[in-house]
């Protein structure tokens, strides 16, 4: 899923207090799971912001709603004849959420309350970490199912580099090499002779060096 | 192994002698007597010298320009490149620059995150890896196209170099991944300087059993310690460094004042030892922002006079 964070209040604040009526809309999706945008997060934020104003003496009118998606036109219909009614929006959904929002609603302000980080998994209650940056052409067949792009910090292919300490990477203690983790697997799966063979230049062009990018599936387009 | 380039370190040690290389960090500056002034020092004890390139992620003259300073003063330079900063245009461009200058050596790394230096906010480009790189220089030279698939007006005649590090974890690849690093192209390896001589043997010796001591240059690695501080600093805060407790201990047997003098003894003890044995090629002496003591371990560990090849 995408993995989200919520800005601080000061950062929210700061974008939408020129308005006077705001609609704070959550997504259903990702930022729920990750607990960043979801209608709990959306509640908190709205009572938080509300108090904020409340005692900065200024009138302000935050509304609530959260949406199935907000990266789908079916959803973001729903609220139409309401976002009308407001002088900003302020989305809790990721950066793809809020920009399908600002597309749909022309000339209507919207802002983003969280800043979106990663592709991960939750690891545990209140952990998320990356395991995927969207390279748009998959090598975890040669790599033990442990992707390098997103878990080595120099994306290396034929790793790992020198600076592998104690299976930690030499960016932090904290942070697992992932050239580590892809041996420990290789030797489970009885596949150390993979490790010898050498991986050949990678085709960043479907990446996002290759500019935006779409899919297409002609079969089932209307 | 039979000699492919111009390179004199190449045809020293395929002659059969021991190569001795050593290393000039560029300055933080465009000052343009550094170079020439640190490179004064060891020129004359040593076969080529290694330049870094903007090493621990610290902003430094570039190493192409401050090679062409050394080759200017007639000595032979080694071109140290990382992946961190350049893409594969940037990185094939300045190989044909290098060897336009009559830059004969290059070394293939991978270079220190970003993180350890004063651009913490930079991107870093990977967009190829150490061995990779190996691989580009070793198409360029020997197949004369482009990785773009062109025909290169030119071959860039260099001899591939590539460091390894013995004591990084996992230890079960070390020797696995050395033989990759021949297997991309790399004809020479200039090792982690070397503390804990028993590990390093162990090494040297699988590589042997493999029989990957008579494919590529093994030269090893060492920095002379300046004080006991040093030492411990390099034990415990340097990535992937292995110095056993003897040796602090040795180092700290010694009054403050004789300590670096005990440090230069130890690092000559360490090249006479590994002298001995079979499959190291030479020595790669980091004597790191201590240059002027060069001279003094190369003849301490009896590889001076430098051979003369033609
Ligand atoms: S290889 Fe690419 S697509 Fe596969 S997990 Fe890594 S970043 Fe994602
Ligand atoms: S230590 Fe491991 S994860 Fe970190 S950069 Fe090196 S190879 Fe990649």
């Amino acid at each position: 899923m995408i993995v989200a964070e919520q800005k601080k209040l000061e950062e929210i604040v700061g974008q939408i207090q020129d308005f006077n009526k705001i609609l704070l809309v959550g997504c259903n999706e990702c930022v729920t799971v990750c607990e960043a945008g979801g209608k709990k997060e959306v509640g908190i934020l709205a009572s938080a912001l509300r108090m904020y104003f409340l005692n900065h003496g200024k009138e302000m009118t935050i509304d609530e709603v959260t949406l199935e998606r907000q990266c789908d036109h079916e959803y973001l219909e729903e609220i139409r004849d309401m976002q009308d009614k407001y002088d900003a929006v302020l989305s809790l959904a990721c950066g793809v959420g809020v920009q399908f929002m600002a597309e749909k609603y022309h000339d209507k302000p919207v802002y983003p309350g969280v800043n979106t980080c990663f592709l991960g998994a939750t690891e545990e209650r209140g952990l998320w970490t990356e395991r995927c940056q969207a390279c748009g052409s998959c090598i975890l067949a040669y790599t033990g199912g442990i992707c390098p792009v997103s878990r080595c910090a120099k994306r290396l292919m034929n790793g790992p580099c020198g600076g592998s300490t104690n299976g930690k990477c030499e960016i932090s203690k904290e942070t697992d090499c992932a050239w580590q983790l892809i041996v420990n697997r290789l030797k489970a799966l009885g596949r150390m002779d993979d490790y010898e063979k050498l991986m050949p230049l990678k085709d960043w062009s479907t990446d996002r060096a290759g500019g935006p990018r779409k899919v297409v599936k002609e079969d089932v387009q209307l | 192994m039979s000699v492919k380039t111009p390179s004199k370190l190449e045809k020293i040690m395929a002659a059969g002698h021991f190569g001795v290389t050593s290393e000039c960090g560029p300055p933080r500056g465009c000052n343009p007597e550094v170079i020439p002034h640190k490179a004064g020092f060891i020129k004359d004890y040593v076969d080529a010298i290694n330049v870094t390139d903007n090493q621990t992620a610290m902003t430094r003259m570039c190493s192409l320009a401050a090679c062409i300073k050394l080759k200017l003063m007639g000595v032979e330079p080694v071109l140290q490149m990382v992946c961190r900063d350049r893409n594969r245009i940037a990185l094939q461009s300045d190989i044909l620059g290098a060897a336009a200058f009559g830059i004969n050596n290059m070394l293939c790394l991978s270079g220190d995150h970003q993180s350890f230096g004063d651009c913490r906010q930079g991107q870093n480009v990977y967009d190829i890896d150490s061995m990779q790189l190996l691989q580009t220089v070793r198409l360029m030279r020997d197949e004369g196209k482009f990785l773009g698939g062109g025909d290169l007006d030119g071959r860039p005649r260099m001899f591939v170099g590539a460091a390894e590090n013995p004591f990084a974890d996992p230890f079960e690849i070390r020797v696995p991944r050395l033989a990759k690093k021949i297997a991309a192209g790399a004809e020479f390896i200039q090792t982690q300087c070397i503390y804990n001589l028993d590990k390093f043997e162990l090494w040297v010796k699988q590589a042997r059993e493999r029989g990957l001591t008579e494919k590529v240059y093994i030269m090893a690695g060492v920095t002379p310690m300046k004080s006991v501080g040093m030492a411990k600093y390099m034990k415990n805060r340097v990535p992937g460094m292995d110095v056993p407790d003897e040796l602090i201990k040795r180092m700290s047997g010694v009054a403050k004042e004789k300590q670096a003098g005990e440090g230069v003894k130890i690092c000559i003890e360490t090249i006479q030892r590994l002298k001995e044995v079979p499959g190291v090629k030479g020595f790669h002496i980091m004597a790191i922002e201590w240059e002027e003591k060069v001279p003094e371990i190369v003849k301490g560990a009896g590889l001076y006079p430098r051979p003369v090849v033609d």
